[in-house]
């Protein structure tokens, strides 16, 4: 094993320059350092100025998703021994404006989450006095595998309808909108409804299943979507054969 | 983006293969009901169909079809089970038996067609 490997990291520097360009730098290769880990020594012992985010370490964050040899990744999860000799290509995460260097711009995400009502929604509150609302395990593991999301942001990165059509609401947003949607516990489906059969919601998936292979957290948005298309056509269904029926 | 976004990536390429199959299986179609029209016309227009059938560029093009054909039946049934959560008594059923349900009706709808149409 050898004891160093490079880092070809993209920088980028508003003012300075005006297109990206790359940095090699060589770091230590230990067999236990992340990328993440590399890029730390790089601003430690080498270029301070380096620009990226990160908090956790340990994947539950999602604040240091970059694009790593190509692939969008979790930079604390993704291990430099993995692609020795290297060199290892370090971008900002792809699909997304770059504010500097590997940061970028996750606004519209933050834009569109709301817009999905990702939280309880009860047509009555019950009164704190009234107790908890109760939930069985059977009812928790509806739903659970869709509130691991950790809003990453990688299966944007590695959504291609995204890429073409940034008015797409996107993978994580609409599976946070069914991890609701399939709770015991909510009433909201119609609340969500709208948002979610737009040309630019559900139906502007087309089924790559990019976004799950690219998930750090295995919450397979796509799966969610798809159901949730499902969902939507029957309901669509019911209300052409049944006008005045409950929706 | 570029419109060869999808050649980057071996998953896109594999992602844009599958939507154009969606074509070939319009083809398969279109040919069914030609098939059927010149059936319906009498025997000269039925043999001048089947002529036109059998030269090699329809040929080809039918190989190549079949081929789309098989690659949408199988990619469809493998994600049906992503779109489709079968519960029976309480516990959700795995995809692959989901899948697999698909592959038997796919199974059992080619057997009554042979049955009804090849050995009569």
């Amino acid at each position: 094993m050898a004891d160093t490997i490079t880092l070809q990291v993209a920088r980028y520097r508003p003012g300075r320059e005006t297109a990206p360009t790359v940095e090699e730098f060589d770091v230590p290769l230990r067999k236990d350092w992340a990328v993440l880990d590399g890029l730390n020594h790089v601003k430690d012992h080498q270029d301070g100025t380096l620009s990226y985010r990160w908090s956790c370490r340990m994947g539950i964050c999602g604040s240091c998703g970059m694009t790593v040899n190509g692939e969008p990744r979790l930079t604390c999860a993704t291990f430099l021994i993995d692609y020795a000799p290297g060199p290892v290509r370090v971008e900002p995460l792809a699909n997304f404006p770059v504010i500097r260097d590997l940061v970028v711009d996750i606004g519209d995400f933050m834009r569109k989450l709301p817009q999905v009502s990702p939280w309880i929604v009860r047509r009555e509150e019950k009164s704190v006095s009234e107790g908890e609302y109760l939930q069985t395990p059977q009812q928790m593991e509806d739903y659970s595998q869709f509130s691991m999301c950790i809003n990453c942001m990688l299966c944007y990165s590695a959504c291609p309808v995204y890429g073409l059509d940034p008015e797409f609401v996107g993978p994580a947003a609409l599976a946070l909108a069914q991890r609701y949607n399939l709770d015991s516990r909510d009433e909201g489906s119609d609340v969500r409804l709208d948002l979610l059969i737009h040309p630019e919601g559900i139906w502007g998936c087309t089924f790559v299943g990019e976004c799950t292979r690219a998930c750090p957290k295995g919450v397979d948005p796509a799966g969610a979507i798809q159901r949730y298309k499902l969902t939507a056509a029957l309901q669509s269904l019911k209300s052409f054969v049944l006008p005045r029926g409950p929706r | 983006m570029s419109t060869f976004w999808w050649i980057r990536r071996r998953s896109y390429a594999f992602f844009v293969l599958r939507e154009l199959s969606a074509v070939f299986v319009a083809w398969s179609v279109v040919f069914l009901l030609l098939l059927v029209r010149a059936l319906a016309q009498g025997e000269s227009e039925y043999r001048a169909f089947l002529d036109w059938a059998a030269t090699p560029w329809v040929v080809l093009l039918n190989v190549v079809t079949l081929a789309f054909l098989v690659l949408h039946a199988i990619t469809w049934f493998n994600l049906t089970p992503a779109a489709l959560v079968v519960r029976l008594r309480g516990r959700r059923l795995p995809p692959a038996v989901v899948a697999g349900g698909a592959y038997a009706g796919w199974v059992v709808v080619s057997a009554v067609i042979v049955g009804l149409v090849v050995t009569r």
